[in-house]
C-alpha cells in the first residue's frame, strides 16, 4: 500500500506548484499596478498556504523563508507597507528565492544559501526590523504561563481548588462547563460545588445568560499549566481562579450537600449528559476521577485499530464530501483511453465501409444509425483530446523569471508582455515547448535587445520589450517570440554564413532568406558567446526540436524595429488531419497543415532539370517537384504531369516542393500510430494510420521529403530560397 | 455513530493530512475547501465539530464562523480554528466571530484530536 503520507507531501508539493504560479501572477499585477485588494490577499494566501504546509512536513528552511516573505506581504495586506516598484520588485525575487527553496525541499537539494539571506536581510530592511536571525516560525499559541513556582516544586496529589464564572460569551462560542469538567476529570478526583445564588426568578431570566460559579477540588498531580490548558479556549470568557494545592483535600467520591439541601452525585461515568450543567436547580456534584492516563498523554483512539467498524468509517470518509470540481488522473489511464478511442475511430470507419460495400441505401436504418455513431465517435475523440489539453499558462508563467534573470545578466531592462496564456495545447506539447521556448527568450533579450544606452541614443525607451504571445490559427498553436530591438544585423549574418561556407560569397538572397540563415547548424553571430544563449546551442537546435514535434519555426526581421519568431504546432500529437491521396496504388496521408495549394499541373508548366529533377512554373517562380511514387521507391517511372494532382507544400522553414500524387482521396482525421515504436524508422515516412478498411497508409514526413528532394537538385545549401 | 468533523481548508495538502490523521483516530471526515463551500456542506451534514483554517479563498475564517454562529441550530457547534496566524488581534477575532477554540499550525495530530474531544459533546 501507498505510504499516505508520501502521496500527501506529494500533493502539497503540487500544491505548491500552483501557489508559486499565483504568487507570480499576482505580483506581476502588483508590478504593473493592476492588483486590487483580492489580488494582494490571494499572494499573501499563496506564501501563507506554502509555508503552513512546509509545517506539517518540517521544512523548516521553506517554514522560514516563507514566514519572513509572509509578514512583509501582511503589511502591504493590512496597508501598513505601501507596494512600491522596490518593494515588489523584493517580492518578486524572494518568489523566485521561493521556489528554489520549494524544489530543494521537493529534491532534497540545497538552495543559494547567500542569495537566501541576502533576501532575508533584504526583508528586514522592508519589515523595518533589525537585522534579527529569521524568526521561529509558530511559536507556540498563547503558551500559557507555566506557572514557573510550581513546576518542579508540586508534589505528588496535591489538592487544587479553582473557581470558574463563565460569561455568556463562552456559550455563545459553543463552549460547554459539562467539557471542561470532563476534562478536568482526566486530571484526577474531582469534587464540584455548583454556586446558582446568582440565578434569578424565571420570569427574569435571560435564556442567553450566564449565572453560575462552579467551585471546583481537583486533586491532581498535575501543574497549573495543564489546568489553564483545559480553560485554553474559554479563558477570556470567564471568570477563572486557580488556587494552588494547600493541603490535602477531600477524599474521591465525597458527596457534597447545597446549601438548599438537594444533593446528588454524579457516578463515575463513561459519557457525562452535557445538558445536566444547564439544570438550574442542581447544587451539588462529586465527580470521580475518569480512568484516563497522565494529564499530558494524548487520549488513546476510542476504537482497536483494528476493528471492522474503523474500516467503514474509513470508507466512509473516502466518500467524503467531493472537493473540488476537478480530479486528478493518472496520465496513463488517459493515454489508454486516447489509444482505445483512436481504436474505436478505426473500426467506426471499417464498419461503414463495410456497410457502404454491402450497398445499403444512405437513407437506410442502418446508415442513418451508423451516420449519428460516426458523429459521436468524433465527438468522443474530441472529448478526450481535450482532456490531454492543458493551457499553455503553466509555460508562459516561467518565463518572467526568465526575463529577470537573463535582464541582470545582461544588463539590460526588459519587459515582458504575455498574452494568450489560455490558449490551450495537448499535454505533451507544453512539456516540449518550454525548452525551445526559453531559447528564443534568451536569444531576443541577449540578441535582439539592445543595451539601454544604444536605446536611448536611438530613440527607444531604454527598457526593452518583449513580447510572448500564443493564439491557435488553423489547427495547430502558434508562439510568437517578438522584441523591438535592433533586428537581425543581415550584413553581419551573411558574412557570417560565408565564413562559415554555408552559402558562396556571390549568393543571391532576399532578406527573409538571410534572416533564416540563422536556423543553420553551428550558425552564432554572438561577437562572443555569451552565457546566455551561448551554450554551443543555437537556433538550429531550437529548430531541430521543433521539427520533431512537428512544428515550424520562422524569423521576421525589420532592421531597428526588432525581430519575431513564430513557432507553429501541432495541437496534439495523437491524432492529424490529413489529406488521403494515392501514388502508385499506395494510399498515403499527407498532414494537412504543411499542404498550402492542391493545383492541377499543365505538362507545358513542368521543366525538367536533368533527368531527375524537375520544376514547376507557378506564378512566376519555380518549385521543385517531388514525385512522391519515385521518392518512396514505389516505381521508377515518372508520373504523367497532365495524369496527377500537385499539392504544393511548406516544409520547415518555410521551404516549398510540389508533391506529385495519383489522386486525391479526401480529407480525414487519423490516429497517429508510430512506425518506430511498431516497426522501425522509415526515411521520408513519420508515422502510420489504420484506415477504415483495416489497412495501414504511411503518413507522410514532408519535411524530409522536401530536404531529400532539395539535396538531390544540388541545391541543399541554401534554404528557403524559393521565394513563389 | 463516530464523531463527524467537517474539517475547511482550501489547502489540498491539508486537507488530505487532517483526513489522514482524523479518519485514524475514529472520527468521520468531511471536507471543505472554503467558508462558503463549508456552509453549503452544512446544509446538508451536522457534523459534532468545524475545523477551519482562516485564510481561505471566497470566504475567510472569520466570515465562515460568523455564519455559522448566526444560524440559531448551529449556535452550539464548536469551531475549532486551525491557522498559521500566531498574532493575537486574529485569534481575538476569531473569538469574537465565536470560535470555539483554536490550534496552531503546524499542527500535531495528537492536539488536534485532543482538541476536538475536548470540544465535542
Amino acid at each position: 500500500m501507498e505510504d499516505p503520507m508520501a502521496a500527501i507531501r506529494e500533493t502539497f508539493f503540487q500544491e505548491c506548484e500552483e501557489q508559486l504560479a499565483a504568487l507570480e501572477t499576482g505580483l506581476i499585477a502588483m508590478e504593473n499596478g493592476t492588483a486590487d485588494s483580492e489580488t494582494v490577499n490571494a499572494v499573501f494566501r499563496a506564501v501563507h498556504s506554502m509555508k503552513g504546509g512546509a509545517g506539517i512536513f518540517s521544512l523548516d528552511a521553506l517554514v522560514r523563508f516563507a514566514h519572513v516573505f509572509e509578514t512583509a506581504l501582511d503589511k502591504v495586506r493590512s496597508g501598513s507597507l505601501a507596494a512600491t516598484p522596490q518593494v515588489v520588485g523584493v517580492f518578486l525575487r524572494a518568489a523566485d528565492v521561493l521556489e528554489d527553496v520549494v524544489n530543494a525541499a521537493r529534491e532534497g537539494g540545497t538552495v543559494d544559501e547567500a542569495r537566501t539571506a541576502a533576501l532575508v536581510e533584504e526583508f528586514s530592511h522592508i519589515n523595518d526590523t533589525p537585522a534579527a536571525p529569521a524568526p521561529t516560525p509558530a511559536p507556540a499559541p498563547e503558551a500559557a504561563p507555566t506557572g514557573g513556582l510550581f513546576e518542579d516544586a508540586v508534589p505528588p496529589s496535591q489538592h487544587w481548588e479553582i473557581v470558574f464564572t463563565p460569561k455568556p460569551e463562552l456559550y455563545a462560542k459553543a463552549n460547554e462547563t459539562a467539557l471542561l469538567l470532563r476534562e478536568l476529570r482526566r486530571l484526577g478526583p474531582v469534587t464540584v460545588t455548583l454556586d446558582a445564588g446568582r440565578l434569578p426568578e424565571l420570569n427574569e431570566l435571560d435564556p442567553e445568560g450566564a449565572y453560575l460559579t462552579w467551585n471546583i477540588a481537583l486533586d491532581s498531580e498535575c501543574d497549573e499549566e495543564a489546568i489553564r490548558h483545559v480553560f485554553e479556549f474559554v479563558e477570556d470568557d470567564c471568570e477563572l481562579t486557580i488556587t494552588p494545592p494547600q493541603s490535602v483535600g477531600f477524599a474521591p467520591g465525597t458527596v457534597i450537600t447545597g446549601d438548599n439541601g438537594f444533593k446528588f452525585e454524579f457516578f463515575p461515568p463513561p459519557e457525562m449528559e452535557p445538558e445536566e450543567e444547564e439544570a438550574p436547580a442542581c447544587a451539588v456534584a462529586t465527580v470521580a476521577p475518569a480512568p484516563v492516563p497522565a494529564p499530558h498523554e494524548p487520549p488513546a483512539p476510542p476504537a482497536p485499530v483494528k476493528h471492522p467498524a474503523v474500516e467503514v468509517m474509513a470508507a466512509k470518509a473516502e466518500s467524503a464530501v467531493a472537493v473540488t470540481a476537478t480530479i486528478r488522473v493518472d496520465l496513463d489511464r488517459v493515454d489508454r483511453m486516447i489509444d482505445l478511442v483512436g481504436e474505436l475511430v478505426i473500426n467506426e470507419a471499417m464498419l461503414s465501409q463495410r456497410v457502404m460495400e454491402a450497398g445499403i441505401a444512405r437513407a437506410s436504418g442502418v446508415a442513418m444509425a451508423l451516420e449519428e455513431l460516426e458523429h459521436l465517435t468524433r465527438e468522443i475523440q474530441d472529448s478526450v483530446m481535450a482532456i490531454r489539453a492543458q493551457p499553455v499558462r503553466s509555460v508562459f508563467q516561467r518565463m518572467p523569471r526568465l526575463v529577470r534573470e537573463v535582464a541582470a545578466q545582461t544588463g539590460k531592462q526588459v519587459r515582458l508582455v504575455t498574452e494568450g496564456e489560455g490558449t490551450e495545447v495537448d499535454k505533451t506539447v507544453i512539456e516540449r515547448i518550454a525548452d525551445p521556448l526559453t531559447h528564443m527568450i534568451r536569444n531576443a533579450i541577449d540578441h535582439g535587445l539592445e543595451s539601454p544606452e544604444t536605446r536611448v541614443a536611438n530613440g527607444k525607451p531604454a527598457e526593452g520589450t518583449v513580447k510572448l504571445l500564443a493564439l491557435h490559427r488553423s489547427g495547430r498553436i502558434v508562439l510568437e517570440v517578438s522584441d523591438d530591438g535592433a533586428g537581425i544585423n543581415r550584413a553581419r549574418v551573411r558574412q557570417k554564413a560565408i565564413e562559415n561556407g554555408v552559402i558562396s560569397p556571390d549568393a543571391q538572397l532576399t532578406d527573409d532568406e538571410i534572416d533564416n540563415l540563422i536556423f543553420l547548424p553551428g550558425f552564432s553571430t554572438a561577437a562572443k558567446v555569451s552565457d546566455i544563449s551561448g551554450r554551443g546551442v543555437g537556433m538550429d537546435v531550437v529548430r531541430q526540436s521543433v521539427a520533431a514535434l512537428g512544428g515550424r519555426i520562422s524569423i521576421a526581421s525589420r532592421p531597428g524595429q526588432g525581430s519575431t519568431f513564430t513557432l507553429s504546432l501541432p495541437l496534439t500529437l495523437a491524432v492529424l488531419d490529413g489529406m488521403v491521396v494515392s501514388a502508385h496504388g499506395h494510399t498515403l496521408i499527407i498532414p494537412l497543415g504543411a499542404i498550402v495549394e492542391t493545383l492541377k499541373p499543365r505538362a507545358s508548366d513542368v521543366f525538367p532539370l536533368d533527368d531527375h529533377i524537375s520544376v514547376l512554373a507557378l506564378r512566376g517562380g519555380y518549385v521543385p517537384i517531388v514525385d512522391v511514387a519515385i521518392s518512396l521507391g514505389y516505381c521508377e517511372e515518372f508520373i504523367d504531369p497532365e495524369q496527377s494532382v500537385a499539392l504544393l507544400v511548406e516544409g520547415e522553414g518555410g521551404v516549398r516542393a510540389v508533391l506529385m500524387v495519383d489522386a486525391i482521396h479526401g480529407q480525414r482525421q487519423v490516429v497517429i500510430k508510430s512506425l518506430e515504436a511498431n516497426y522501425r524508422a522509415v526515411p521520408g515516412i513519420a508515422a502510420a494510420t489504420v484506415m477504415g478498411d483495416g489497412r495501414v497508409a504511411l503518413i507522410l514526413d514532408v519535411d524530409a521529403v522536401v530536404r531529400n528532394a532539395r539535396s538531390e537538385a544540388g541545391r541543399g545549401e541554401v534554404p528557403a530560397l524559393e521565394a513563389n | 455513530m463516530s464523531t463527524t468533523v467537517l474539517t475547511v481548508d482550501d489547502s489540498r495538502a491539508m486537507r488530505d493530512m487532517l483526513r489522514h490523521s482524523l479518519v485514524a483516530a475514529g472520527f468521520r471526515v468531511l471536507q471543505a475547501e472554503d467558508g462558503v463551500h463549508g456552509l453549503e456542506v452544512l446544509e446538508t451534514e451536522t457534523p459534532d465539530v468545524i475545523v477551519t483554517d482562516i485564510n481561505m479563498p471566497r470566504m475567510d475564517g472569520f466570515g465562515f464562523i460568523e455564519a455559522v454562529r448566526k444560524d440559531e441550530t448551529r449556535r452550539a457547534m464548536p469551531v475549532l480554528v486551525l491557522t498559521t496566524e500566531v498574532d493575537v488581534e486574529k485569534k481575538n477575532r476569531a473569538r469574537a466571530a465565536g470560535a470555539t477554540g483554536w490550534i496552531v499550525k503546524p499542527f500535531d495530530p495528537v492536539k488536534l484530536i485532543d482538541a476536538i474531544r475536548r470540544v465535542a459533546a
